[in-house]
């Protein structure tokens, strides 16, 4: 089948790809076109920068670790054990990313607050979560793990059978053979889809301001940093959100590359 | 044709949308005046039929930064003087004028776990949200508790600062963690413990720390209505608006 061409459906994928893209990239552009590089270094010596970039890559490799770590049994679970369970857990682990953040946030203060559901039982065991750097873990890993989980869960369909019963006849537990076989041959799919899950923990806001609060050095995410300083200077949130957009731009770099690297050894998963 | 009939369709909901927008009043407000404001765009919207009232709340300078950019609207009010001079210093409002005065005031959730009965008692509290000092509410609170430091010993303010577990971006934001019973006490505006009704314990701050808060209004230069914004700013200064004010825990200006 020819692709493209000088046909109205040819034009049409042009049209639709130059707008689309000219939108998604316009304000990212702006955000380093209206500013200089004196306002870049502004930026970086902002007072509320140091704490937040440390809190933030804190908190997101915790809360990634946390998924990936959980979301990968959970994820196997329902990719090699189809069935009624599966595609309920498999529900279940959508709604996150279906909820706006705000309202995950007041679910989270309701579920885990000094007067929620499990938050009352917490507190009798003298465990306060609100207001505290876990809070803001617990907020990222909510709002992050259905990214985790789905491409996870897609991964680890597509490894092939046959890969996993040889490896099962050769003697391996079934332990061994998820570590030899099904990690290396989902490698790719689990890489970019705890590059997506730690993208969105890092843009974290809604949940965060709600449940965990806003205070320098314990709660303050970079995003909360953002929107502080935009209520005494637009020019300080904007410097300082170019400062996060060029560090998570350089980590997605990174994590693509390690990415297409992890995909050599996982087309040919290595003998268990 | 079927892109055409969307079209049209899409036509057809955004023709009348805009015809309203036509009467459409919209005023840019403070967070903490979310319940009185409603009544008085109640009362606004009858007296002038077939005009329609939008109130956008949020901060005092998240508002001022929104209008700064260009964010369209007819009339602000806000709930400190420096968010309207800088306003003004643009040349984005009107002269301002002082409608309301507003008293902070010590709030605790209903049955006062910490035990908290005045000021003095701040430092008791296991956990304290305050405002973040860039929102009004936030810098009156240092003004409070560095003048509380006067009375109590100057370390006043530095022991209450170690318990402070939050810095909100609003008032409201503020009140909410009160009400919820995360925070043991916080100070926010006597209108908003009002709004909060039983689930908060207001406690008065000792006379001589506190502050008052002027709320001015204003017509903005790039006003829509300007007309019907200048008469929502003489609704607010009339007898009935102070009067609604006043029920909602606002002091009145009186006519000085």
């Amino acid at each position: 089948m020819k692709q493209g061409g000088p046909t109205a459906w040819g034009a049409a994928q042009a049209l639709a790809s130059v707008l689309l893209g000219a939108f998604l990239l316009l304000p990212v552009l702006a955000l380093f076109s209206t500013l200089g590089w004196s306002d870049f270094l502004g930026g970086l010596r902002n007072p509320l920068l140091g704490p937040a970039l440390r809190l933030s890559l804190l908190t997101t490799a915790t809360s990634l670790a946390l998924v990936v770590g959980l979301g990968s049994l959970f994820a196997w679970r329902v990719a090699r054990n189809p069935g009624r369970l599966s595609r309920w857990l498999e529900a279940v682990a959508q709604i996150p990313a279906v909820i706006p953040p705000a309202v995950a946030g007041v679910g989270l203060l309701l579920a885990f607050g000094r007067r929620g559901l499990l938050g009352a039982f917490l507190e009798r065991h003298g465990i306060a979560l609100v207001f505290t750097t876990p809070a803001v873990v617990l907020a990222e890993a909510f709002v992050s793990a259905p990214f985790f989980i789905q491409a996870a869960i897609a991964a680890f369909r597509r490894v092939d059978e046959n890969l996993l019963v040889v490896a099962r006849t050769l003697g391996a537990s079934p332990f061994r053979a998820f570590v030899r076989v099904g990690l290396p041959a989902a490698a790719p799919g689990l890489v970019a889809g705890a590059a997506m899950s730690w993208a969105r923990a890092v843009g974290e806001f809604g949940a965060t301001l709600l449940f965990a609060g806003n205070l320098t050095g314990r709660t303050q995410t970079m995003p909360l940093a953002v929107y502080t300083a935009m209520e005494s200077d637009l020019r300080a949130a904007q410097s300082l959100s170019l400062v996060l957009v060029a560090i998570a731009f350089a980590l997605l770099f990174v994590l693509r590359r390690v990415a297409s690297g992890a995909a050599l050894p996982g087309t040919e998963p290595r003998r268990a | 044709m079927r892109l055409l009939c969307l079209i049209a369709l899409w036509a057809g909901f955004a023709r009348p949308a805009r015809a309203e927008a036509a009467r459409e009043l919209v005023v840019f407000a403070a967070a903490s005046l979310r319940e009185a404001f409603a009544e008085l765009g109640r009362s606004f919207e009858q007296s002038h039929p077939g005009t329609k009232v939008a109130f956008h709340l949020a901060g005092s300078q998240e508002l001022r930064t929104q209008i700064e950019n260009g964010a369209p609207g007819d009339v602000f009010a806000s709930a400190d003087q420096k968010q309207m001079q800088a306003l003004l210093d643009d040349r984005l409002a009107a002269t301002p004028r002082v409608f309301a005065r507003n008293e902070p005031v010590l709030v605790v959730p209903a049955g006062n776990p910490a035990g908290i009965h005045g000021l003095e008692d701040l430092p008791e509290a296991q956990r304290i949200v305050v405002g973040a000092p860039e929102v009004p509410i936030g810098a009156y609170t240092l003004r409070i508790l560095d003048a509380a430091s006067r009375t109590y010993g100057a370390g006043f303010r530095a022991r209450v600062e170690a318990r402070v577990a939050s810095r909100e971006l609003n008032v409201r934001q503020v009140l909410a963690k009160v009400r919820l019973g995360e925070a043991d006490a916080a100070i926010v505006y006597r209108t908003d413990a009002a709004a909060a009704g039983s689930q908060v314990q207001v406690i008065p701050l000792p006379e001589g720390v506190n502050v008052v808060a002027e709320y001015p209004v204003a017509v903005l230069t790039r006003a829509k209505q300007p007309a019907l914004a200048r008469e929502f700013v003489d609704l607010l200064l009339s007898a009935p608006g102070q009067e609604k004010l006043a029920r909602f825990g606002f002091l009145t200006v009186g006519r000085k």
